[in-house]
């Protein structure tokens, strides 16, 4: 898909030339479309032998047994072992303990700073937990009169990442009733309103139409976001705050640092009606070795799964990749249901987030509006849940 | 005897299309008006055997979800506002391009119907120039005679305008074409006596053209209607049903609970409340339309 479908074609005849006899036919979808094109090459049964996921769509594969279980794989192999991997990340592939996909490439947020202006309020260092985030940017507020901590309220991320931070498992009694009135979502929610009832963070989306001038300027000093941003920042941000600004781990609500981050990323499935899957799984073991995947992250830069590859001096000599290798072993996954994406998307962000960032409505009721919606969303888990058990 | 062979050329004549249409356009609309009733999911479609009928409840629910009457004042507006001013446009250009001063008429033709016949995600990226906050052409223009920048597709306000500019720059053309053939059959000496007459321009055109123009306006505005109300690829590929909702069509929304969350069950609902709306529309129209020949 995207950027990783155009350059794994470099990759393959490497993988042709150690395995004579099999032919590689690599499919390029674009992001934006892949989930509806997967869906209905599933309904007409044209899925390819091995095909990339969102690490988050893995649940829904699963429950159309579209994709193989890979235990038996990678008992057998030699290059994939789980040990290799982030567990956070090699979590989002597991369902009721068994393995449906193999990591290809990681995603997960960090904290992007400002050094300069965190230094004129007196901090040497990024914030570690989450009282040291709402103290800078108050100081930041009193201080210089400015935003601090850019939170987009068109994003379900923040939101979700905050209370996953808080130890909310978001959903209960087995992913089938939403938990967002609960106290450890609901305080981090809490939390999040302060900043921008208080004027740390901009509400009005349109004032951050192009978050690299905004982040340039220092009208926010802030924000949480993901890996592609650092190659991004590099190249739009002004040359004088060039080396004013770094990356740091997430700060954590309590003093365990860092905090929790999402787990996310691609995966390689198995087509489970695949009539190659031995020649498939030889494919997957070819992405998966240290070789591959730092030639992968050469070409396009998307983390890499396996954490030998880290060791690389590609890695090892950017200041920048550090807090992401530190975030990487402290990840969880969202809940892992076929709905979620539909929760986040069509509940979370359309809804939810503009109200919380506006509204003086109280969070409580917001928040059991919330879980009304998503009730009814996920009513057919529930029954499914009730009808598998008669 | 004769009834008999008259019953097989009937067969022979109209069998094939009827067949044809049956099966690509009758059966489909018999299945999804099925399953509108049930609650077709991910999880049915997977097994047959998760699938469950649910009566009209898809129907209940969409009336009381505040998205869906979002995307239905949306719709509205889109229509209210770009049908009559896309009719108005293509008239104007019709009277135009058939006023006897004008030369170079099949350039000018051609130069109206360009933009029907360009593919709109060629054309929607020309206009994301244009429409630039900052480097745009139309905020340019604007402020040659002093108008602030206007963020035109990222303010809530101003999103919905912009993609009527488009649809109308788009469509007019279309329309153009059938009133220009509508003008041409208007009888010159209608015109001529009016003249003779002392009849002004502008009476003429109140008292000969419009009248005359009737069926074809009728026409076209029905035409429009109905392809209004099917507003999407402009906002698909424009602005993807933002900001804040603020172009998000019905057919959009449709398009996004039955492909992007798969509760096709529920899409179908909104493609058959969409239908009834447009019937309605159309009803609406015959009778306006009847009551002013009277």
């Amino acid at each position: 898909m995207g950027v990783e479908g155009e350059t794994v074609s470099k990759l393959v005849p490497e993988f042709e030339k150690q395995n004579p006899g099999i032919k590689v036919k690599v499919l390029q979808i674009a992001w934006i479309a892949a989930h509806e094109k997967l869906i209905t090459a599933f309904a007409s049964e044209t899925l390819p032998d091995v095909f990339q996921l969102g690490n988050t769509w893995v649940p829904e594969f699963q429950s159309l047994s579209a994709i193989e279980p890979l235990n038996p794989y990678i008992k057998k192999s030699s290059v994939v072992h789980e040990s290799n991997y982030f567990p956070g990340i090699w979590e989002t592939n597991v369902l009721d303990s068994t393995v449906y996909g193999i990591p290809w490439y990681v995603d997960t947020r960090v904290l992007f700073y400002r050094k300069d202006i965190l230094e004129k309020v007196g901090y040497k260092n990024p914030p570690r937990t989450w009282a040291e985030l709402y103290d800078v940017s108050k100081k930041i507020k009193q201080k210089l009169n400015r935003y601090s901590f850019f939170i987009p309220t068109n994003e379900w991320l923040p939101f979700i990442l905050f209370g996953i931070q808080n130890g909310s498992d978001l959903l209960k009694d087995n992913n089938s009733y939403a938990n967002f009135s609960g106290k450890e979502f609901s305080d981090a929610i809490k939390f999040l309103a302060k900043f921008y009832h208080e004027g740390l963070a901009p509400i009005d989306m349109q004032q951050v139409m192009n978050v690299y001038q905004a982040f340039g300027e220092g009208f926010f000093s802030l924000y949480i976001t993901g890996p592609w941003n650092v190659t991004e920042f590099q190249k739009r941000l002004p040359a004088d705050v060039q080396n004013e600004w770094m990356t740091a781990p997430l700060p954590s609500p309590n003093n365990d640092y860092p905090g929790y981050s999402l787990a996310g990323g691609s995966s390689l499935v198995l087509n489970n009606k695949s009539e190659h899957k031995a020649a498939a799984w030889k494919f997957i073991e070819f992405l998966s070795t240290a070789k591959t995947q730092l030639q992968f992250y050469k070409l396009v830069s998307s983390l890499p799964a396996v954490k030998e590859v880290w060791n690389d001096s590609a890695f090892v000599f950017n200041p920048y990749m550090k807090a992401f290798y530190e975030q990487l072993n402290k990840t969880k996954p969202t809940p892992k249901i076929p709905e979620w994406e539909q929760i986040v998307f069509s509940k979370v962000q359309q809804n939810f987030a503009e109200k919380i960032a506006r509204t003086s409505e109280p969070i409580d009721n917001v928040l059991k509006q919330l879980d009304g919606d998503v009730n009814s969303v996920l009513e057919k888990r529930r029954w499914l849940l009730e009808h598998n058990r008669k | 005897m004769q009834t008999k062979t008259k019953f097989s050329a009937l067969v022979l004549f109209l069998g094939p299309s009827l067949a044809v249409i049956f099966v690509f356009f009758f059966l489909p609309v018999i299945i999804a008006f099925m399953l509108s009733f049930t609650d077709f999911d991910i999880y049915s479609l997977g097994n047959y055997g998760y699938l469950r009928f649910v009566g009209f409840k898809n129907y209940s629910t969409l009336l009381s979800e505040p998205l869906f009457w979002t995307a239905l004042k949306n719709t509205f507006y889109f229509v209210l506002v770009g049908g009559p001013l896309s009719v108005a446009t293509s008239l104007g250009a019709a009277i135009l391009l058939n006023s006897k001063f004008i030369k170079y008429k099949g350039i000018f033709r051609l130069v109206y119907f360009l933009p029907v016949v360009t593919t709109l995600v060629a054309v929607s990226i020309v206009w994301r120039y244009f429409y630039h906050p900052r480097f745009g052409l139309l905020n340019y223009i604007l402020s040659l005679v002093g108008i602030g920048k206007i963020d035109w597709l990222g303010d809530p306000t101003f999103s919905m305008p912009a993609i009527i500019l488009l649809a109308v720059w788009k469509n007019f053309g279309y329309n153009m074409i059938i009133f220009v053939a509508g003008l041409q059959n208007i009888p010159t000496e209608l015109y001529e006596a009016a003249s003779i007459e002392g009849a002004s321009a502008w009476k003429q055109f109140v008292h000969i053209t419009i009248p005359q123009l009737a069926p074809t306006t009728l026409f076209i505005s029905l035409i429009t209607m109905i392809g209004y109300f099917q507003l999407f690829a402009e906002p698909y590929v424009m602005t993807q049903g933002g900001p804040l909702n603020s172009t998000l069509s019905i057919v959009l929304y449709m398009y996004q609970e039955g492909f992007r969350w798969w509760n096709i069950g529920y899409s179908t609902a909104i493609a058959f409340m969409l239908f009834f709306i447009i019937m309605i529309g159309t009803i609406i129209q015959f009778k306006l339309q009847k009551e002013g020949e009277d």
